[in-house]
């Protein structure tokens, strides 16, 4: 994995290294996505419907919830309304992510909707500010597998077969585990990470999903103190 | 489910998305922040990526289960630490939670 490039002056150059740098991620995306699409036409959207969903929403977490609710015998307010909450770690991912945007309202909310995990984390410096279009370019591999992997598993499912006999929900947290690897070189960043986890499985039983992992981002809190010094 | 349902709620699931990534690059246009927020981003990606971690390996809707999957996840994690790739690892955690339930 490479790092962001901060002294190379051409967005074209940072795009690239971001697509480079996200390429194991977007495999790793664009098999989960063959299981979201085998798993959104069992609980019964067309193929079309799948695939556009993949498209169009492009959080994996959240259109995984949504259509868990629906699975369930769940309303499409509920449905929506675990998106939404799976989705809540991208408000302070965008606080995070924001003083690193220039443009006016408009620009700024379009650059904020590339935002995914592995493009945000591959794309934060040490320093806390954000190479936007390293970040563009990762998002723009994952995006690319993500869509192509829900046509397959929403065309091919039946070639697949159950994503739980072949273990394929195992492969989020493994993916969450490859990016985290890279995040806790620090002492403190290991104290911060244990925290964060410590938090979202306290919560787990008492908060509906989604929720955990927001306050979990509280523990990043233990860098006021750091830069008070 | 209905056609008409099923598109509803790939619009509204879109239309919640965007407007949750958008809020925090639009709320915070063009603003000075603070210095102490630097050091606080900087540590949201292990505070929230150790949490999802957890989370998506652990929790069970809302009660917590250890599963075949925690332990694919838990040797790929193995693997990860002694250099695999992560595409290989992620073989590996589907890999092995698929022959633990299989058996």
């Amino acid at each position: 994995m490479s790092e962001p490039a901060p002294d190379d002056p051409t967005p074209r150059a940072h795009f690239v290294a971001g697509v480079r740098a996200a390429i194991p991620f977007a495999v790793a995306g664009g098999i989960l996505s063959l299981s979201f699409g085998v798993l959104a036409r069992e609980v019964g959207l067309s193929a079309i419907a799948a695939i556009a969903m993949s498209a169009v929403v492009f959080a994996g977490s959240a259109q995984f919830a949504a259509i868990a609710i629906i699975g369930a015998g769940g309303g499409i307010g509920a449905a929506v309304g675990a998106a939404a909450l799976m989705n809540s770690r991208f408000l302070p991912m965008g606080v995070a992510f924001a003083p690193s945007l220039p443009g006016g309202p408009l620009a700024r909310a379009a650059q904020g909707q590339p935002v995914v995990d592995a493009s945000w984390a591959l794309a934060l410096r040490e320093d806390g500010s954000f190479d936007r279009w390293y970040l563009f370019g990762a998002s723009a591999a994952q995006y690319a597998t993500w869509v192509s992997g829900t046509i397959a598993g929403a065309l091919g499912g039946d070639l697949l077969g159950d994503p739980e006999k072949l273990g394929l929900d195992a492969i989020y947290p493994t993916f969450f585990l490859a990016l985290l690897g890279a995040e806790v070189r620090s002492g403190r960043a290991k104290g911060v990470a244990a925290a964060g986890a410590l938090i979202a499985l306290v919560l787990v039983p008492l908060a509906p999903p989604g929720i955990p992992v927001l306050v979990a981002s509280l523990a990043a809190l233990a860098g006021v103190r750091e830069r008070a010094r | 489910m209905s056609t008409g349902a099923a598109w509803a709620l790939v619009g509204l699931c879109a239309v919640v998305t965007a407007a949750i990534k958008a809020a925090g690059p639009v709320a915070l246009g063009g603003r000075e922040l603070p210095a102490w927020f630097n050091g606080v981003i900087s540590l949201m990606a292990p505070a929230l990526l150790a949490a999802l971690v957890c989370v998506s390996a652990l929790a069970d809707g809302d009660h917590l289960a250890v599963g075949a999957d925690t332990a694919g996840v838990a040797v790929a994690g193995l693997a990860l630490w002694r250099g695999v790739s992560i595409v290989a690892a992620v073989i590996i955690a589907a890999a092995v939670t698929a022959l633990l339930r299989a058996v």
